[in-house]
């Protein structure tokens, strides 16, 4: 493949700056069951190149998914001319810079294939897990799915750039709804797909996957009949899944430099956080510390590169609760003159790369969890997202849980339902008061990240320790 | 210029519409008789072009095509979705082998008791033929009117095309060549408006006209912004803004499959529990939609299907897939049961008794991130987003600073509603998750009291 898309590149007659041809070819295996029926079994083939051209100090980009050399030779032209036709209008005149060389080749660690399960073996599986989860009669719905994908991308050059990465992504989920009378209730693994990892299968089913369907079934219907979370304000304590959501929606995004240049103003929105607060701005308590890490291996949204090949590094973002580095790839490096990280990512062949996040993790503390929750006179733990809404600035949030338990005098006592919570990005993350030790320190990811014009998804992961806040605003709901 | 982009979109629809035929009976022609399939196609030759600050950040084109393949034999179904190039031999060398991987896996699966096999008779043809920009001319055309504003947003437009073919011989062809432009202008104080325009006729006067609606409402941006405190006010919502609303009614509304299966926010609308006004209305309409009317069981939806009459849940939305579940008969919806076409019935309320009626409150242009906080109870809170004003005694006195909100459907569209305007706007759908999104909802403004802020 590097021969074919090199000589491609070689062959060209443009007079252009750069050229780069990103090639993907990806294979999605999915499977979902409902209520012990089969709802979907499906595989996608797909394939296709990103090609860009920087003319005039302008990138244009033409998308294919005829991977022909006429194709792709065609496409070239075409990017050429959508740079040059743009060049007077220019965000930034950028240069070479933004696109240096780079070599390599990275591989999603794993143990077993992705054909390890047939379409069969994972569909029992599947079934049984909607059958266990059907504890009561009170359980209305029962789902469990599963998706591979298997995702090689090859990555060229007109200034030698060589790169191949092939990603072996599981993405798993299950959950269920109860119901009595009006009463109904979620419960799932963690949140939609929030099982989602590098690897193979090997990853499911898990030694600890029967006692995780038992508990899903049996709290989904202790919900129904639990009270509703108070209206008052207190300390809160967010379990790592709840956590991923928090730090991706009040860390990650407004760390975008992107979005603070003012790219993502019309769609996602922009930020609260200006380029001149990086280095300075005290973000949260000192004991928050937040790595961009694409190195974990098997979390989510690990590489070697980002999408115009840039080496992938880990970086503390906040350190001791300082701001010191943004969310930006070369070309928002170079516009904003702000440090960033390797982060220009694309969903997929047919998006340009823009600034994403990759693995953002919070690093763990030293507290354990008895002792947090010791630490406790009175506060509302909370587990696992169920609803997420935050301003275009990032910085009024109001999120909501599946599942709460009441703390009093250092103990965890009554189970609460409709747990919510509401507050403002820099007092919220100001009122950490405690973070749990590396025994707490749970990794969880989800394809669902949107952003950019043309809208891309694309998958992020997030690790992070339980942790306490002082004195946020936590609701219930109408009964 | 334009006229030379039509004629070449034309000769490119018409050989992939061809070449999918042949695709079509060339899986017919392979296929043993006990089996059954489904062929659809979705695709798009785009243009993307991104701005901010009334400068190119992003410019480019997509071309891309993906062909789904559904196997049924046996009471078991799979599919499989390859490229699409719009050349046969190209596109039948994967899709022979997507077919292969589907016999292959087939009698591996459990029995589907809800499998839907092609059983009708409908064929279909829409050609909503367009006359767009060039490439070549999009940063200049809309760049040089906005050369002092702080313009942002994109531009994406292009040629859209759908097919459907089954081995009961039905087939469906739908093509538009359309554009949509969504911006925001921003002023010095990064106050915004926002804008959408879209259609299949560029039509630069009516370009313009938007950039000075915009303009004119940003100039009453400019006063100091009011901070108003959390609590109950009376509200006006713009079109815009019900349609983010409206939004919500398609995850977890009106399905038919949602409400049976206990995840709707109107299951207690269907009990008898909670009640909407007899002012509200809302039915599928696709009369003037730029959508294809066939869902992937190739059955054509009707024209018109009201869902909630008159406060009334009349009608879910009921697939093929559900008919066949519950034992109910279906309504030709998509297999997700979302709306496609969904149109709110206007009201009484002249535009310009809009300030006058609402006297005291907030004039909400837009919504952003909205998300349910109570489901069931159809709960949502979200946001409000650009121009949004503190209204007294009938005038615009001060741009808000933004504020969250947290209302039911129950409450907005129930016993707050006081009236809904006497006129519509058609929201184009803009997402291009994918691919770029077809159609959009037609909706009035509402107005309603004690809708509730919190944050």
């Amino acid at each position: 493949m590097f021969k074919f898309l090199s000589d491609v590149v070689t062959a060209a007659t443009i007079s252009a700056d750069w050229i780069g041809i990103r090639a993907i070819k990806d294979t999605t295996k999915a499977c979902a069951i409902r209520d012990a029926h089969p709802e979907r079994n499906t595989q996608q083939f797909g394939q296709g190149a990103m090609v860009e051209v920087l003319a005039q100090g302008q990138f244009g980009y033409s998308a294919t998914n005829n991977l022909s050399a006429t194709a792709l030779a065609n496409a070239i032209v075409t990017a050429y001319k959508q740079a040059v036709a743009a060049s007077t209008w220019s965000v930034h005149k950028f240069t070479t810079a933004a696109r240096p060389q780079a070599k390599g080749t990275y591989v999603s660690p794993h143990r077993k294939g992705l054909d390890a399960l047939s379409p069969g073996e994972l569909n029992q599986i599947l079934l049984q897990i909607c059958q266990r989860l059907k504890v009561s009669d009170k359980i209305a719905q029962t789902t469990a799915s599963a998706r591979s994908h298997d995702i090689e991308t090859w990555f060229v050059t007109s200034n030698g750039s060589e790169i191949y990465q092939r990603d072996y992504l599981v993405e798993t989920h299950f959950g269920t709804i109860a119901q009595d009378g009006p009463t109904t209730q979620l419960r799932t693994d963690h949140g939609y797909l929030a099982q989602s990892y590098q690897g193979g299968w090997e990853l499911f089913p898990g030694l600890d996957l029967w006692q995780r369907v038992q508990q899903v079934g049996t709290q989904a219907v202790e919900l129904l009949h639990a009270d509703n979370c108070p209206d008052l304000t207190t300390t809160l304590v967010l379990a790592p899944d709840q956590m991923m959501l928090q730090i991706h929606e009040s860390i990650g995004h407004p760390l975008e430099l992107d979005r603070i240049l003012g790219d993502e103003r019309n769609y996602a929105g922009g930020s609260f956080i200006k380029l001149e607060d990086f280095g300075c701005l005290t973000y949260g308590s000192e004991l928050m510390n937040v790595t961009f890490d694409p190195t974990v291996p098997g979390e989510l949204a690990s590489y070697g590169f980002d999408d115009v090949g840039t080496p992938a590094t880990r970086e503390y973002l906040i350190r001791g609760g300082k701001l010191e580095r943004g969310l930006g790839g070369l070309e928002s490096q170079q516009r904003s003159q702000v440090p960033g990280v390797a982060n220009s990512r694309a969903s997929s062949w047919n998006r340009p790369a823009i600034d994403r996040m990759a693995n953002i993790n919070l690093e763990p503390g030293d507290r354990t969890f008895e002792q947090m929750i010791a630490n406790i006179e009175h506060g509302i733990y909370m587990e696992t997202n169920r609803s997420w809404s935050i301003d275009d600035q990032r910085h009024k949030f109001q999120f909501g849980c599946e599942y709460g338990k009441l703390i009093e005098q250092g103990k965890l006592t009554r189970t609460l339902k409709n747990p919510n919570y509401r507050s403002i990005t820099p007092q919220f993350w100001q009122s950490l008061s405690q973070v749990g030790d590396r025994n707490t320190w749970e990794m969880y990811g989800t394809p669902f990240c949107g952003k950019g014009e043309p809208n891309q998804l694309i998958r992020v992961g997030h690790g992070s320790p339980v942790c306490a806040f002082d004195n946020i605003e936590v609701f219930g709901g109408a009964v | 210029m334009i006229s030379a982009v039509a004629a070449k979109i034309n000769e490119q629809v018409m050989s992939k519409e061809k070449i999918f035929g042949q695709l079509a009976d060339a899986i017919a022609a392979t296929l043993a008789t006990a089996a059954h399939f489904t062929l659809t196609l979705d695709g798009e030759d785009s243009q993307f072009t991104r701005f901010n600050r009334a400068q190119v950040r992003q410019t480019g084109e997509v071309s891309d095509g993906n062909l789904t393949l559904t196997l049924m034999q046996t009471d078991r179904t799979a599919a499989a979705t390859v490229p699409f190039v719009g050349e046969f031999e190209a596109d039948w060398s994967l899709l022979k082998t997507a077919l292969a991987d589907l016999q292959a896996m087939l009698p591996q699966l459990p029995v589907d008791p809800f499998v839907v096999l092609p059983t009708g008779s409908a064929t279909s043809r829409m050609v909503n033929q367009g006359e767009i920009l060039d490439a070549d001319a999009i940063a200049s055309t809309l760049l040089t009117p906005v050369n002092n504003l702080d313009f942002t947003g994109i531009y994406a437009g292009g040629l859209i095309f759908r097919g459907y073919a089954d081995s009961a011989d039905q087939r469906h062809w739908f093509e538009s060549t359309s554009y949509s432009l969504d911006f925001s202008l921003f002023d010095a104080q990064n106050r915004a408006v926002k804008g959408t325009f879209a259609g299949n006729q560029w039509q630069q006067s009516k370009f313009l006209d938007k950039i000075n609606q915009a303009k004119h409402q940003l100039a009453m941006m400019s006063r100091p912004a009011k901070t108003v405190e959390r609590g109950q006010y009376r509200t006006y919502l713009a079109p815009a803004a019900v349609a983010e609303l409206l939004h919500m009614f398609s995850w977890g509304g009106v399905s038919e499959a949602d409400l049976q299966q206990g995840n709707s926010a109107f299951g207690l609308l269907r009990q008898g529990k909670h009640s909407l006004s007899a002012k509200f209305t809302l039915q599928e309409n696709f009369q003037q939609a730029n959508m294809p009317r066939f869902n992937i069981y190739g059955e054509v939806a009707p024209l018109q299907l009201p869902i909630i009459e008159q406060g009334k849940l009349v009608n879910s939305l009921v697939s093929s897939r559900s008919a066949k579940e519950y034992q109910i008969p279906s309504n030709y919806a998509s297999r997700g049961e979302y709306l496609r076409a969904p149109e709110i019935l206007p009201g009484t309320l002249a535009a310009d008794q809009i300030l006058t009626s609402l006297n005291t409150g907030l004039y909400l242009s837009n919504l952003h991130y909205l998300n349910w906080s109570d489901h069931p109870n159809g709960r949502i809170t979200g946001m409000t987003r650009y121009a949004c004003f503190w209204v007294e005694q009938g005038e615009i006195v001060a741009p808000i600073e933004n504020l969250r909100f947290d209302e039911s459907l129950y409450q907005c569209f129930g016993k707050g509603l006081v009236d809904l305007t006497d006129f519509q706007e058609t929201i184009p759908n803009i997402d291009t998750y994918g691919q770029r999104g077809l159609g959009g909802s037609r909706v009035p403004g509402i107005l309603t009291n004690d809708f509730t802020y919190t944050l």
